[in-house]
């Protein structure tokens, strides 16, 4: 028996992975990696659905830093999605972006913060900003989503642009409160 | 283990696999790898990686995926590719036709004083990646299947495409790569024709 995850009156919010996906396209992003969560899927499914995006399943987040590297090498912008869960898994892989002057930019969605009812995710939701930090990324937090447009242009700016390894936490208000249905 | 004295020399492997190189565009793993692709001759279409363990192959696949008309080529340690042996998941799941991974195998962690990697205590990375779904897997042990995978690696389809080169501990001599990483960077951004800005 599989337990998923509903987000609730998700009808009733404005669609902001709709304007993330606009926004990261508007900035040429041509490769998306993700490990996957709740809180991305309509982004996922997004860039599933787009032929001129790159979109790359992984099986732990760090690999999603070296494949951003690997992109810019070649041209070509990369953006990774992932949970806060998974921070922890790319400390030493971000490693490659200060020594490289890499740009990267990564969006994160929250657990362990707003209404969490899971004890195990709080540690690593407590930790991931100073995670990030500790390895010289800057770290944005989108709090509203009406501010998704201009929060994730200003992000890709700074980091194709300005070459600034970038993480943008995505409050887990906006997420919603988890309801959980069993399904089969 | 005891070392047969006739596994690959690594140097004299990666040379071969390298000669008349083409358009062929290289990531090494850290190393002795990164070691092994200098001594064969420095190149901007090189990318030597001196940390980042276990993301050399996810540097291939970002890198071929942006680069679809050129061959790409990720030469890295066993030790290398087993700390990022999810990546070969990762990999065999979109299918990058233009991407090869030499896995240079001595079943040990060279760097750091030649413990027994889990290659040399019976793990197969060759049978590993045809259980991920690559395309075409291969093990090397002598000269003769490195020219057949050298020839293999400069087709843009078939891929992803893993060798295994079962090579000597013999000891080598050092040849070290520039470290500095954004001279790394922008040099081959530059041999591909983008600008630096």
């Amino acid at each position: 028996m599989n337990i998923a995850a509903l987000p609730d009156d998700i009808t009733n919010r404005p669609d902001w992975p709709g304007a993330i996906y606009r926004t990261l396209k508007d900035h040429g992003v041509a490769q998306i990696s993700y490990v996957p969560d709740a809180g991305h899927s309509r982004l996922i499914e997004l860039s599933h659905a787009d032929p001129t995006i790159k979109t790359t399943v992984l099986t732990t987040e760090e690999e999603g830093v070296a494949l951003s590297a690997g992109a810019w090498l070649g041209g070509e912008r990369a953006v990774l999605l992932m949970q806060s869960s998974g921070v922890g898994n790319c400390i030493n892989m971000l490693s490659l972006l200060s020594s490289c002057r890499f740009p990267f930019l990564t969006l994160v969605t929250m657990r362990g913060e707003w209404a969490e009812f899971n004890p195990w995710q709080i540690p690593m939701g407590k930790a991931t900003a100073q995670a990030f930090e500790i390895m010289g990324v800057t770290v944005f937090r989108l709090e509203r989503a009406e501010d998704a447009t201009e929060v994730v242009s200003a992000a890709s700016s700074l980091a194709f642009e300005s070459d600034q390894p970038i993480a943008i936490l995505i409050s887990q208000q906006m997420l919603g409160r988890k309801k959980w249905t069993e399904t089969k | 283990m005891t070392q047969a004295s006739n596994l690959l020399d690594r140097r004299e492997a990666v040379r071969a696999l390298l000669a008349d190189r083409g358009d062929l565009l290289v990531i090494s793993g850290l190393g002795s790898s990164s070691y092994d692709v200098f001594d064969a001759g420095d190149h901007d279409g090189n990318f030597y990686l001196w940390g980042a363990m276990g993301g050399a192959a996810m540097m291939g696949l970002g890198l071929a995926q942006a680069q679809p008309r050129r061959p790409v080529l990720v030469i890295t340690g066993d030790g290398e590719q087993l700390m990022g042996v999810g990546s070969l998941l990762t990999i065999a799941a979109h299918v990058p036709a233009n991407l090869s991974i030499a896995v240079l195998d001595n079943g040990h962690f060279g760097e750091t004083g030649m413990q027994r990697s889990h290659s040399g205590l019976g793990a197969r990375l060759d049978a590993i990646a045809k259980g991920a779904g690559f395309q075409s897997t291969v093990k090397i042990t002598d000269m003769d299947g490195i020219a057949a995978f050298r020839s293999d690696v400069r087709r843009l389809s078939g891929g992803p495409k893993l060798a295994l080169i079962r090579i000597s501990t013999t000891h080598v001599d050092r040849a070290l790569p520039p470290r500095d990483g954004v001279f790394l960077k922008n040099r081959f951004r530059q041999h591909l024709g983008i600008a630096v800005t």
